[in-house]
């Protein structure tokens, strides 16, 4: 097994500062934007599910923000701020949460479920793990039509226990299939600890079984895990070689807006050391200390941010519900000419 | 007309839409090197090349994703499960991604893509091999289902899915593999998703039906007649989109329907098909609808018990005459 080791801390050689504040950006904008849909979802104005992404920053934005526009991003279902760091807009993906016609999925999809075409952003899955086969299947397509594309993979470290993990890695290997395989090890599934349920707990060691590259990245330092995606990415693009990238990090929040930050899995002792490490703090650190950020910047840009996250929830909030012929939309691309597809007592 | 098998005439179509689209590949379990553990993909892989004829691992769940992930970017993959009784590992795939995709997206992601294989019992393949599935995939908005019975149906219909815009499940029949019948030759032989056809005309009652009953319904229509009963056998061909005209026009006529089905009734075809007639043309009805369908149990072993298990024409005689209080 080619195994990479984890990627130097000299962390910002190479960037230029226009970079680095795009990063810093990014992370900030996500944490206002989670912090809003909390503030939303408290008030009842978000529905279902909603799965913060706060304390995880560093793993979506550092691996997303070196793709191209060809380039493919599947994911679970903690998704918002992997959708914003692909381009889509805070407004769109906050009107996804409320539910409105004006959503990046029309209201359909909520917060599980972000998708944006334009943005080659594939969503937003809700089945811990169902995703990875479909990455595979974009990788096999990419490979199918002879292009360098590659497609990132992201599932929290509890979906590797499925099987369709295993089957998805097995044949991306066997046919060298460009995908980059990003576990989001933030150590627990909702309330169980990794080590309850894993035989072996180093997971990047599981691509050994499938001859498959793999890296430990520091998913709590946004430079560091760009850095070690940037690797797999270029292998990736070059002939077509997977990777597999246990990313370790930390949810600072609890698995969903309904469950709580520490409990019985976890102590609030443990919650805040992890906090200490905060990735948006280190990021902040490591540019005060190159002299590439002032406080003046720092504030000027998060005021920024706050107005544009504020103008999302505004504008997901004025936006209207889809209109109720929606219902029946896109159930089918194809209405065919003969026969009936709908059998309800509305669509009959 | 030329007279082919059923076999032949899927590897016909299969052959002439790849040659069509090349975004169309074939993927499952020994569909290349094997050329298909039935033979219906027989020399594709030579024709093609293993980048459009691919050998998968075992792993349905993982190749049916892979289908579904590529249909997403706009390929057009057949995925072929050597009996649909392996696509219960799949479902997750199937009925999680596939059907939901254009929905969820609210219309960015499509999936075109056929899911494809035999259905339902062959001969003492016992528990596990034999069960017709097409109840579970019917079931879930944002799939279509058909069921040809004929050559010329497997043809037309597999060519109609290949080209359809949505996640089609085309059920074949293990036992139909080897049937010969006339196929038209044009390249242009589509059947249309939708559309039942009668296979045999008949006024005193309508036999409903679909996939390999249709023939044991034409039996037990031919044991009928020499009674004097003349029965009507409408195929559906496709379980969604369903010919809902075709069959009211039917029972219309005859005013007595017995469906026959090779699943089981619960929240089966026939339960499907018989609550639409009760709501929709009650007042034609001179009998209640009823329903032969495989036994309510497992499908045992034994060659004796199995027989009893499958609906068999002395069955659907009967249903027929019970219908018509004969």
């Amino acid at each position: 097994m080619a195994r990479t080791k984890e990627a130097p801390s000299s962390a910002l050689a190479g960037y230029d500062r226009e970079e680095l504040h795009r990063l810093l950006y990014l992370m900030l904008l996500g944490r206002r934007f989670e912090d809003s849909a909390a503030e939303a979802y408290a008030l009842g104005k978000i529905g279902g599910f909603c799965h913060l992404y706060i304390g995880q920053e560093a793993v979506g934005i550092g691996a997303i923000s070196p793709l191209r526009e060809d380039d493919y991003v599947v994911t679970a279902y903690r998704d918002h701020v992997q959708a914003l760091a692909r381009g889509v807009s805070p407004r769109a993906v906050m009107a996804e949460l409320y539910g409105r016609a004006t959503g990046c999925s029309g209201g359909k999809g909520g917060s599980m479920h972000l998708y944006s075409a334009e943005h080659n952003f594939l969503g937003g899955w809700g089945i811990v793990g169902g995703q990875i086969p479909l990455a595979t299947g974009v990788g096999f397509a990419i490979k199918y039509r002879k292009q360098d594309s590659v497609c990132l993979c992201f599932f929290g470290e509890a979906a590797v226990n499925q099987g369709a993990f295993h089957e998805a890695l097995n044949m991306a290997a066997l046919w060298k299939l460009p995908v980059v395989f990003i576990v989001e090890n933030n150590r627990f599934g909702m309330g169980t600890a990794w080590e309850r349920v894993a035989s072996l707990y180093d997971i990047s060691q599981k691509a050994t079984a499938y001859d498959m590259p793999a890296a430990i990245a520091d998913g709590m330092d946004v430079l560091r895990m760009r850095a070690t995606i940037q690797e797999a990415i270029d292998r990736a693009r070059k002939d077509g070689t997977p990777t597999l990238v246990e990313a370790r990090c930390y949810r600072f929040m609890g698995h969903s807006m309904s469950d709580p930050v520490h409990g019985v899995y976890r102590t609030k002792e443990e919650v805040e050391e992890e906090k200490q490490k905060d990735p948006i703090r280190v990021l902040i650190d490591q540019l005060t200390e190159a002299e590439l950020l002032t406080e003046d910047d720092l504030n000027t840009l998060d005021e920024r941010i706050k107005e544009e996250v504020e103008d999302a929830a505004q504008f997901a909030e004025d936006s209207p519900d889809p209109e109720p012929d929606a219902l029946y939309n896109n159930v089918y691309a194809e209405l065919n000419p003969h026969g009936r597809l709908f059998f309800d007592d509305l669509g009959r | 007309m030329a007279v082919i098998t059923y076999r032949e005439a899927l590897n016909q179509a299969l052959a002439e839409e790849m040659e069509r689209d090349p975004d169309v590949f074939l993927m499952g379990e020994e569909v290349g090197l094997y050329n298909g553990a039935y033979k219906v993909s027989k020399g594709l892989l030579e024709r093609f090349g293993d980048d459009r004829v691919v050998d998968t691992p075992i792993t349905e769940l993982g190749f049916a994703g892979l289908g579904v992930g590529a249909a997403m970017v706009g390929l057009r993959p057949i995925i072929e499960f050597m009996t649909f009784n392996f696509s219960m590992l799949a479902l997750d795939q199937v009925f999680n991604s596939a059907a939901k995709m254009l929905y969820m997206t609210d219309g960015q992601f499509g999936c075109p893509i056929v899911f494809r294989g035999p259905t339902g019992a062959a001969l003492q393949l016992s528990a596990q091999h034999s069960q017709a599935m097409e109840a579970t995939y019917v079931h879930y908005p944002g799939i279509k289902v058909c069921t040809p019975a004929t050559p010329a149906d497997a043809k037309g219909l597999l060519k109609a899915a290949i080209r359809d815009d949505d996640p089609v499940v085309f059920m074949e029949g293990e036992l139909l593999y080897a049937m010969k019948g006339e196929v038209p030759d044009s390249e242009d032989h589509v059947v249309p998703l939708g559309l039942a056809e009668v296979k045999r005309e008949g006024g005193d009652v309508s036999i409903l039906t679909h996939g390999k009953m249709v023939h044991v319904s034409l039996q037990a229509a031919e044991q009928l007649s020499k009674d004097g009963i003349e029965a009507e056998v409408v195929d559906l061909r496709s379980l969604r989109p369903l010919d809902v005209e075709t069959i009211l026009a039917s029972v219309a006529k005859t005013n007595r329907a017995v469906y026959v089905e090779e699943g089981w009734s619960v929240c089966g075809i026939g339960a499907y098909v018989s609550a639409t007639i009760m709501e929709e043309a009650f007042d034609h009805l001179d009998a209640p609808v009823l329903r032969v369908s495989q036994a309510d149990v497992p499908m045992p072993y034994n060659k004796q018990l199995e027989k009893l298990a499958k609906p068999s024409p002395a069955r659907v005689v009967e249903a027929c005459n019970s219908v018509l209080y004969r």
